[in-house]
């Protein structure tokens, strides 16, 4: 077999958990990680929606322990790998420890797109534990590419192995892409990686764009399970990176059966482009405030995208789901002047 | 009444606005400020105030002992422990606003009046002094079984020192929700926003309490030390009311600093000033009380 012209890591079973509304149980994460494993990724993600230590009131409380979830994961891999995800500031240098223990091979640590000083640590106890170790730039749409390029350098000097863009709002378009990718790959020495999400229905094209413009990790999620409108849809960029000739190293039939014959079956919802979501893309808002902004819209009777169209504007960063409610109550305050329902 | 007498070690943004702080003290004379570079623009403001100043950090204070009795450490944690050593070793007090956490956490409006003989007492984090009182405040009506806090300061607020140990900001302020606060279980989340221009710090409390029923009660006690909160940190507030929903419950506070040596949006760094210069002050009244020199 000829090699991977890059690898897809799938991430149904962490951005899917704000979906699941983080209730993924051991049952749904060992035939997915199974269906994955058969189908040839070589790399999966399974944590909490926002990471390691995401499991809270703040994002929701996770159902099953993610270290059992992780575990669960890691006895189902042939030669797949399992990979976590860690966001300082929420989750910590024990739990990556931790996670190690479960059985994971590979960590992605992400930040603000303009706070990549942060992760300066747990970089460094991921090369040090022997994992494979990703930089991960969230919300990359809200920096210019000069900044996006110095953050991605300090990634790279305190080790990561690669750097991604991660369009946390589903809010760039492919040509943004493309000048994002490029710049990083004239700039770095390491892999580039692209996330994205479909809020403006662009993730299969600035998936494209990216893998044309040199990047060589790319993030896709089964029947695009995800935060707002998901992900990158896995078995759509594996049929179109094929027809396209790229060798993807996953079989189609394969990827396709996990994909509908198990992760269809528990997806709560399908993952459409629905009026919040596309907002969401528009105003460049972190995709997990989903179904945040619906719950709160509901209780105080307002439009959500009214909502998202604030938070927008107070550039509001992953992890802010607190500013939410507040931000509902007060438009309310200001609309109405009068007390949510009980 | 006779003032104590205070020094500053560490003459970088903590310790220049601690002086402001201590200035407005009415038990506290501040005497001494100490740092090494003295070209730092504390030192000079130090100077211009005519405070005694020494470019020889902690062996500058310790060759003037009788210029203090009790010192507010603005350094870092890696030296914090040998600056208490000879501090409490001549029998002054010290008080830690690093990351260090000798000895114990202190949060002025909870746990201040079992803390006074302790030769060393720790600021906690910010984000513990903007919550804590709230999380104690629930406790006192209802017994908290677990207790999260998300606290959002600006970039800018963010020095190198908190975001090369952001994993120390979260533990230490978990640890002292449940030391402190009295939860059963605690949890911290901290967010860094580079908005411009820069967002106040912001922190939400969101508790779980063992049994419903006294929500009014539990709503007084927030509002009561809030009202606290803000006799040594004004600009402490709730923006929307907090919410109760069963046994969850959550507050609301934002942090306006008093813009004294910092921009009011830090009121992350504010809150620690304000607070350690709250602690001073409560062990210099009693200090005075009782007699002691």
């Amino acid at each position: 077999m000829t090699n991977r012209s890059f690898e897809i890591v799938d991430v149904t079973l962490r951005d899917g958990s704000h979906s699941m509304r983080h209730a993924f149980t051991k049952e749904q994460v060992r035939e997915t990680a199974r269906g994955l494993d058969k189908a040839g990724v070589n790399y999966f993600e399974v944590s909490h929606g926002d990471g390691l230590g995401g499991s809270s009131m703040q994002y929701g409380l996770s159902k099953v322990n993610e270290l059992e979830l992780i575990e669960t994961a890691a006895a189902e891999c042939g030669q797949a790998k399992v990979s976590v995800l860690l966001i300082p500031g929420i989750g910590t240098k024990y739990d990556l420890n931790d996670a190690v223990k479960a059985g994971a091979k590979m960590v992605r640590i992400a930040t603000h797109v303009t706070e990549a000083d942060v992760a300066k640590q747990h970089i460094t106890l991921a090369r040090e534990l022997g994992l494979k170790t990703i930089g991960f730039l969230m919300m990359a749409h809200m920096a210019s590419i000069e900044k996006l390029v110095e953050q991605a350098k300090l990634f790279e000097s305190y080790g990561a192995e690669v750097v991604y863009v991660t369009d946390s709002a589903g809010a760039l378009l492919p040509h943004e892409v493309t000048e994002r990718i490029t710049a990083l790959k004239n700039e770095l020495s390491i892999e580039i990686g692209f996330h994205g999400h479909n809020n403006l229905s662009m993730a299969m094209a600035n998936t494209l764009a990216a893998v044309q413009a040199g990047a060589t990790y790319i993030d896709g999620s089964l029947r695009a399970l995800g935060a707002g409108s998901g992900n990158t849809q896995t078995e759509v960029m594996v049929a179109v990176l094929e027809k396209m000739e790229y060798n993807t190293g996953v079989d189609l039939y394969k990827i396709l059966d996990v994909a509908n014959d198990v992760v269809a079956k528990y997806m709560p919802r399908p993952q459409e482009v629905t009026g919040s979501s596309l907002m969401m893309g528009y105003s460049g808002v972190y995709s997990s405030f989903l179904l945040h902004t619906e719950k709160a819209a509901k209780r105080f009777n307002i439009d959500e995208r009214d909502i998202l169209v604030e938070l927008g504007k107070m550039k509001a960063v992953g992890g802010q789901e607190d500013l939410i409610y507040e931000v509902a109550a007060n438009i309310t305050k200001k609309k109405f002047a009068v007390a949510p329902k009980p | 009444m006779s003032k104590s007498k205070v020094a500053i070690l560490g003459s970088g943004n903590i310790g220049t606005d601690l002086m402001y702080k201590i200035e407005r003290s009415d038990a506290l004379e501040l005497t001494m400020v100490a740092g090494i570079d003295p070209n730092s623009e504390g030192l000079r403001l130090a100077k211009e105030r005519g405070y005694l100043t020494t470019t020889k950090s902690i062996d500058g204070l310790l060759e003037h002992p009788d210029k203090f009795d009790m010192v507010f450490d603005a350094t870092s944690a890696k030296i914090h422990q040998s600056h208490s050593d000879k501090l409490t070793a001549i029998g002054k007090q010290v008080l830690d606003l690093t990351p260090a956490a000798i000895g114990p956490f202190v949060v002025p409006s909870v746990n201040l009046d079992q803390l006074q003989s302790e030769p060393n007492v720790n600021l906690v984090t910010c984000g513990g002094q903007a919550t804590i009182p709230i999380i104690h405040a629930i406790n006192r009506i209802s017994p908290v079984s677990y207790a999260e806090i998300v606290a959002t300061i600006s970039s800018k607020s963010a020095g190198p020192g908190t975001r090369a140990n952001i994993d120390e900001f979260t533990l230490t302020t978990a640890n002292a929700i449940e030391k402190v606060g009295g939860a059963k279980k605690g949890k911290a989340i901290i967010i860094l926003n580079p908005a411009e221009p820069p967002v106040i710090m912001r922190d939400t409390i969101h508790a779980t309490i063992e049994e419903e029923g006294k929500e009014a009660e539990i709503l007084q006690s927030i509002k009561d030390m809030v009202k606290e909160v803000q006799t040594y940190v004004p600009g402490y507030r709730m923006n929307t009311e907090p919410q109760i929903s069963g046994k969850e419950i959550t507050v609301f506070v934002e942090v306006e600093g008093a813009g004294d040596f910092f921009p009011t949006y830090s009121g992350n760094l504010d809150i620690m000033t304000a607070a350690a210069t709250r602690v001073a002050n409560e062990l210099a009244l009693q200090r005075a009380k009782e007699g002691v020199k």
